[in-house]
């Protein structure tokens, strides 16, 4: 059954090959079945897989399916790599990608172009599975380049809007940046190393470079501006809040769930080359936090409901590289899969609010949906506590073992551990901000009649709603993955830190409550202080980093592009073509049409070559 | 008999070349054009003659036969070709058939 397992990605390709061949064609009820049925299958064949996987003792398993090239001595191929790490990724892609799909079935029932939707999700999870299956980094970097494709035509799907095609583009460009480095990092790799197969290329850097050597560092640099292009952290972070352009499912799916993870799966997966340049691991920390820190602030005072969450993710997200940035590495993957469950579920319920008031986002035009969205209502109270790791929720464990594995690193751990804290605390004030604003209080301008959802968009919420709950008791098998006989850490912390640390979540969320259910601060109030008034429009802004990157990169490139408009290269082209041109123009004035002139021009050469002839 | 020198010949026909040559190129009427072309030949041939006489060879003399065959032909392929031109343009003018210029 192991073999199989090149079932997982050919599911959803053969879905979209039969959905994109079909043009359209077919009607919504099969193209809903194919869609979804085709990640169904995936997930099934996943957990079947699964099974037999953690009931036998083999820590990993190959199967490598066809050569995929044969270069000399590069030979990727389509060889698929199982263990602990990829179980866990493939399960949540399948698992909760199934679910979105399913719920996207009601979402976009009333869209012309369903089909293309379906086919580009289906595209999607094939993608991402040929990503964190395979066991070369060429086909990782397939997977990669395929998610991010997807990712653009997904952000771009309602393409009639002009702004949607410019946030897809700018999703586009901006991880491009990172995927080069990438690349390079790819090419520097096999030059030193010979190989991609990603396990060799783990033990041939650990044997033959020494921590901290200079190749080291480059290396790991090279991929970690990969991975945060993909995962959307400081500085390749400004595309992520436009990607929200595309439908809800989509943010779930690919912005919250599963691609923007992507990053923090490489940095996973090539561990070993972190753990030997220790600087950039530290780098990773700092990045994280930092991300943490601006995303949380930037939540603070955004108004758009999808725009909130898109900054939680980029902040849940910076959680992730802490952990991986202080050696948790079976942390982070923890909070990857915890974070999958409740944000997926946070977007599904936004998707339904979205929906029920008429595609309005705007959570100030929202309020009092309590009693008639109970189902979102209900799904947010939970997506909320389990993203402020409220104690016991699925957020809570994953949180808790990042911030105290920060706490327990020597050096800069205590830092990083109270900047962590202070996300989480941020965390509590913005989600709870979100949640009041949208269920309590008067509505201000959209009254649902009722709730949109059926049996397929409310089944898919309430399995997330069980998810993130107890998502936190759930034992993943990345031990075996990250330690060499290094027994899984026992953290030992007095319960006074631990007491702090579940409390500063619950006091963000007291804060909010004050602020926006009970009213006993005034957030006008607080406003007409002209100190906070500059720290909103800034915040508002994201920390001005798109003006930033506009003066910096765009209008210098805007610029230059204009100034070499008539294109200083074409221009030597350009010349050929003319001078071709006015040579013709010349010669044909002597085709004259009078046969006295084509006599006499051949008398006077010959008279020319004759003398030439005579004289020499 | 006094044999005619060599140069004398060979100047006649230059002479005589030369003549026909200025008729095609200054001549608009297309039957004069061609009645010049004729001359040209006909130069061609004296010269070779001429040489023929001068070494006492025969080729010379064969080949004056095979260029007054040559003239024949062409002035009939000639005299068809403006008799056509005139059915078709009312004129025996070379200028008037520039069409095929630029």
């Amino acid at each position: 059954m192991l073999d199989l397992i090149w079932l997982l990605p050919s599911y959803p390709l053969l879905g979209f090959l039969a959905l994109v061949l079909t043009g359209g064609r077919l009607p919504k009820k099969i193209v809903a079945i194919i869609g979804a049925g085709s990640v169904g299958l995936s997930f099934l064949t996943a957990a079947i897989i699964a099974a037999q996987f953690l009931a036998g003792s083999e820590d990993y398993f190959v199967k490598e399916v066809w050569a995929w090239m044969a270069v000399g001595g590069f030979t990727p191929g389509f060889s698929f790599y199982l263990d602990g790490l990829s179980l866990v990724m493939m399960l949540v892609i399948t698992g909760v990608g199934f679910l979105i799909h399913l719920y996207a079935t009601g979402y976009m029932a009333d869209d012309p172009s369903f089909s293309r939707f379906f086919s580009y999700m289906n595209l999607f999870v094939a993608a991402m599975l040929m990503l964190v299956l395979g066991d070369n980094l060429v086909l990782l970097y397939l997977g990669w380049e395929g998610v991010g494709l997807c990712s653009y035509l997904l952000i771009g799907f309602w393409y009639t809007n002009p702004a949607n095609g410019y946030a897809a583009r700018k999703a586009f460009i901006v991880t491009r940046v990172g995927d080069t480095s990438m690349a390079i990092g790819l090419f520097l790799l096999f030059a030193q190393l010979g190989t991609l197969n990603i396990q060799d290329v783990l033990y041939a850097a650990e044997a033959e470079w020494e921590v901290g050597s200079g190749l080291a560092i480059a290396a790991a640099l090279l991929l970690l501006g990969g991975a945060v292009g993909k995962s959307a952290q400081l500085p390749l972070q400004t595309w992520l809040p436009d990607a929200m352009a595309g439908p809800t499912p989509i943010s779930a799916l690919i912005h919250a769930a599963t691609m923007v993870t992507a990053g923090v799966y490489l940095i996973a997966r090539t561990h070993i080359l972190f753990e030997i340049a220790p600087s950039v691991q530290l780098l990773v920390a700092w990045i994280g936090l930092i991300t943490v820190l601006m995303a949380g602030f930037i939540a603070l005072t955004q108004s758009d409901i999808k725009r909130i969450l898109a900054f939680s993710t980029m902040s849940q997200i910076g959680y992730m590289f802490l952990a991986l940035g202080v050696g948790a590495w079976s942390a982070a993957i923890f909070h990857l899969m915890t974070h999958a469950f409740f944000k997926a579920l946070l977007f599904l319920a936004s998707g339904t609010v979205i929906l029920s008031v008429h595609h309005e986002q705007n959570i100030f035009k929202m309020g009092g949906l309590r009693k008639k969205l109970p189902v979102s209502f209900a799904s947010f109270l939970i997506g909320s506590l389990a993203l402020t790791a409220f104690p016991f929720t699925s957020g809570y464990f994953s949180k808790d073992e990042i911030l105290l594995a920060a706490l327990e690193m020597d050096g800069p751990g205590t830092i990083l551990w109270v900047g962590g804290v202070l996300g989480a605390f941020l965390t509590g004030i913005y989600t709870f901000r979100l949640f009041f604003i949208v269920f309590f209080g008067e509505n201000k301008g959209h009254v649902p009649e009722n709730e949109v959802g059926g049996i397929h968009m409310n089944g898919p919420l309430f399995l997330l709603m069980i998810l993130s709950l107890v998502g936190g008791f759930i034992a993943i098998p990345v031990d075996s993955v990250f330690s060499y006989g290094e027994v899984h850490e026992e953290h030992h912390v007095s319960t006074l830190i631990h007491g702090f640390m579940i409390a500063v979540p619950l006091i963000g969320i007291v804060i909010s409550y004050l602020f926006f259910y009970a009213k006993i601060f005034s957030i006008e109030k607080l406003m007409s202080i002209p100190i906070s008034q500059i720290l909103h429009r800034f915040w508002f802004s994201g920390w001005g980093m798109d003006w930033l990157y506009d003066r910096l990169i765009v209008f210098p490139f805007l610029w230059l592009s204009k100034i070499n408009k008539a294109d200083l290269i074409d221009s030597f082209y350009a010349f050929i073509v003319k001078f071709a041109r006015a040579s013709n123009a010349m010669i044909v004035r002597t085709q004259t049409g009078y046969i006295r002139w084509y006599a006499l021009s051949i008398a006077a050469g010959l008279v020319v070559l004759i003398s030439i002839g005579v004289l020499l | 008999m006094e044999s005619i020198p060599l140069e004398h010949g060979l100047i006649l026909a230059a002479i005589l070349f030369s003549v026909g040559l200025i008729g095609v190129l200054t001549r608009r009427n297309i039957v004069f054009v061609l009645m010049s072309l004729e001359i040209m030949l006909n130069a061609s041939g004296l010269a070779f003659i001429v040489a023929a006489s001068r070494w006492g060879h025969a080729e010379g003399q064969i080949m004056f036969l095979m260029i007054l065959t040559l003239a024949a032909a062409e002035v009939a392929v000639g005299l068809g070709l403006i008799i056509q031109m005139f059915r078709r343009y009312k004129t025996v003018d070379i200028n008037e058939l520039s069409e095929m210029k630029g």
